[in-house]
């Protein structure tokens, strides 16, 4: 159950598959034809591909970083998939995407290409910025896909001023910013939201509440309670919706109706998705701050377990697609790590080049 | 040649960019309705409208920043700070956005943006706001520092900094908004990372840039009278920085000195000497010469302030100090 506030009212997504706007069975959907369907299902099975494939991207990333091939710091989003994959799966081309240091999974989620990710975390030419940026700046300009920012609460002015570019060339474009709930106790947060909101820009707040800023749980370094999207409304901005972070389904549906309201010209949007990452803030972190306990009640609904099992459920894929699937995908991220293993380290002259147009 | 001040110069290029690319437009606060802390931009919400003038609210590193969204967005916008005090707040989107995106993408980015700001003392603003980091920008890979000391330059610098494809620092002092200079009717350019040579002269290189050139043509006239011929030479930019001019000058002379008005120790004063010391000793006839700033914060009285600030005495004081001229 994903209570969602949208337009003052208060929705209710009544199934864990996102109710009936989403997705019909084939017995529902007598007047659909059998390729809408199918195109359906599709898109519902794509939508597991994608987040299986950043998990086990990641616990690749894991394993490369213990064998000393990836190094600096890496942030895995292990537990957070369901939130790139539902919100971007709603992103048209022109869109802009701006994220935080853990962005590996917006950038799977955005198609960049896993060879040039892994290849990017290894220091190599054929990374995406040429080994120049790491884990933490993942870009691909082409893709809309505008960093990775590694200074808390940096990105908001840039996803402003990407979305005032929308704006002033009167496209109906929109720029999604995703944030954890530490970066909301930055001023650029409460700057940007309220630059926002006064000037109409057409960007998607995406709070991704982990519950943690690194160590520290939300409760100890905000009094203002658990819910973060009401603060929405004291800048003005009343599109504002929580969602449960683990169900995809769930996020897609808000972010869905949240960019309905931006491309209408109804200025900022705000989704909380409340979820949680299962493993440290970062490689060098020992997790002492809470209680394996809690990790444990939210792996119980972890998003790569849990949405498979509806699908099998509802009939929409068998155990053989999903091995299959799997299958693929594990050869995908094996195939990024050859391909960053063979891709050369940058030439010398490359610390000089890129520092001026 | 037509006569104007260096805030019509500013003026008169602002308006030149906004009518040749629909992707220039201005935001900062109170540029707009109120005409412009210092009315540089007078007269432009009239003419261009809110859509490309945009006043904004005050929270420099939001619009800062949005400037570098936007810049990276392909659009050219030009900023304005009401200080370069208060550049300290946005600095983090200077020095980590505008500065290192293009870097940290792989070259997939660039930021054409400007971000205009007044800088400087002498006005009596007190401590906080007579600050002049264009000093620290200027050590900053990723950026271009521009700092001019007349209407010509001011509105060539403008015009090549808001066709430039890199994040510019453009410090503008406010002790120069008022002053006077002959500027080509027609539209021209000024390139970025030229010094020119204000006067030719051959017992002395004296170095500075923006209000610091004032006070050097002031000493070079004063030189003058008692039969020294000092040659000046006004940086323009800070980064890049034309040494090259500079040595040729100093191994043409045999003589330096410095003048950098912000603090004396561990500004752009100390580099460039550095530098003279390093790759003219062979030419020099002693060390070379610096003035700088008092390293005090910049006190409201006037009288406490002006004693911070460098005077054409101070220079010519330093001059016969080092070389006995």
């Amino acid at each position: 159950m994903s209570p969602l506030y949208l337009r003052g009212q208060r929705w209710q997504v009544s199934s864990r598959l996102g109710g009936p706007e989403i997705v019909q069975s084939k017995e529902k959907a007598s007047s659909e034809t059998e390729s809408e369907v199918e195109a359906k299902k599709q898109a519902l099975v794509d939508l597991y591909r994608q987040m299986y494939l950043i998990r086990q991207f990641e616990e690749v990333c894991g394993e490369m970083y213990t064998r000393g091939l990836v190094r600096g710091f890496l942030h895995l989003y292990i537990g957070e998939e369901a939130i790139a994959v539902g919100a971007i799966s709603q992103l048209q081309s022109h869109d802009y995407i701006v994220t935080h240091y853990r962005d590996h999974g917006h950038a799977i989620a955005r198609g960049l290409d896993t060879n040039k990710i892994m290849a990017e975390l290894f220091g190599r030419t054929g990374g995406l910025s040429k080994g120049k940026g790491g884990s933490m700046h993942l870009f691909d300009a082409e893709k809309g896909f505008m960093g990775g920012h590694a200074i808390v609460g940096g990105q908001f002015p840039l996803a402003a001023g990407l979305a005032l570019s929308h704006q002033y060339r009167k496209t109906d474009g929109v720029c999604v910013v995703f944030f954890g709930d530490g970066s909301t106790n930055q001023g650029t947060y409460h700057e940007v939201m309220n630059l926002a909101a006064v000037w109409k820009l057409p960007i998607l707040f995406f709070l991704e509440n982990n519950l943690y800023g690194m160590g520290s749980r939300f409760d100890r370094v905000r009094a203002g309670g658990e819910d973060f999207y009401p603060g929405a409304a004291t800048y003005g901005i009343d599109q504002a919706a929580v969602v449960d972070g683990m169900d995809v389904l769930a996020v897609q549906e808000a972010t869905k109706l949240a960019l309905e309201s931006i491309r209408a010209g109804n200025g900022p949007a705000f989704i909380e998705a409340k979820t949680f990452r299962f493993q440290g803030h970062s490689m060098a972190d020992p997790v002492k701050y809470r209680e394996s306990s809690e990790t444990a009640a939210w792996e119980k609904r972890d998003p790569i377990t849990t949405f498979p099992q509806q699908l099998l459920d509802q009939k929409l894929v068998t155990e053989e697609e999903l091995e299959e699937i799997q299958a693929s995908v594990d050869a995908e991220v094996a195939e990024s790590v050859k391909f960053a293993e063979d891709s050369p380290f940058p030439p010398d002259e490359e610390l000089f080049t890129d520092i001026y147009a | 040649m037509t006569e104007i001040t260096f805030r019509q110069a500013l003026q008169r290029g602002l308006r030149e960019a906004l009518d040749a690319d629909p992707d220039v437009f201005l935001m900062g606060e109170d540029i707009g309705k109120y005409d412009g802390a210092y009315a540089v931009t007078q007269g432009l919400l009239e003419k261009y409208g809110p859509e490309r003038i945009r006043d904004t609210p005050i929270s420099e590193a939001a619009f800062v920043g949005a400037g570098v969204g936007a810049a990276v967005a392909g659009l050219r916008p030009v900023v304005e700070l009401m200080s370069m005090s208060f550049s300290l707040v946005a600095s983090d989107q200077i020095v980590n956005m505008a500065a290192k995106i293009r870097y940290m993408s792989g070259g997939q980015v660039k930021v054409p943006m400007v971000l205009r700001a007044p800088t400087g003392g002498g006005v009596q603003l007190a401590a906080t706001h007579s600050q002049s980091f264009e000093n620290w920008y200027a050590s900053v890979p990723g950026l271009k520092v521009v700092t001019p000391s007349n209407p010509y330059d001011a509105l060539g610098l403008l015009r090549s900094s808001i066709e430039d494809d890199n994040p510019i620092i453009f410090a503008e002092n406010a002790l120069l908004y008022g002053t006077r200079g002959e500027v080509p009717d027609e539209e021209f350019r000024v390139p970025i990372g030229v010094a020119d040579v204000k006067r030719a002269g051959t017992d002395i290189t004296l170095v500075g840039w923006a209000h610091g050139v004032v006070t050097l043509l002031d000493a070079a006239d004063k030189l003058a009278e008692t039969g020294v011929s000092a040659e000046v030479i006004d940086l323009r930019t800070l980064r890049p920085l034309d040494m090259d001019t500079v040595i040729a000058s100093v191994e043409k002379t045999g003589r330096a000195l410095v003048l950098d008005e912000n603090w004396r120790t561990g500004g752009l004063g100390s580099e460039i000497a550095a530098e003279i010391g390093y790759r003219s000793s062979d030419y020099l006839d002693g060390p070379v010469a610096r003035v700088g700033g008092t390293d005090t914060p910049a006190p409201y009285s006037r009288q406490l302030e002006q004693l911070g600030i460098p005077q054409t005495k101070w220079v010519i004081d330093e001059i016969e100090k080092t070389y006995g001229l």
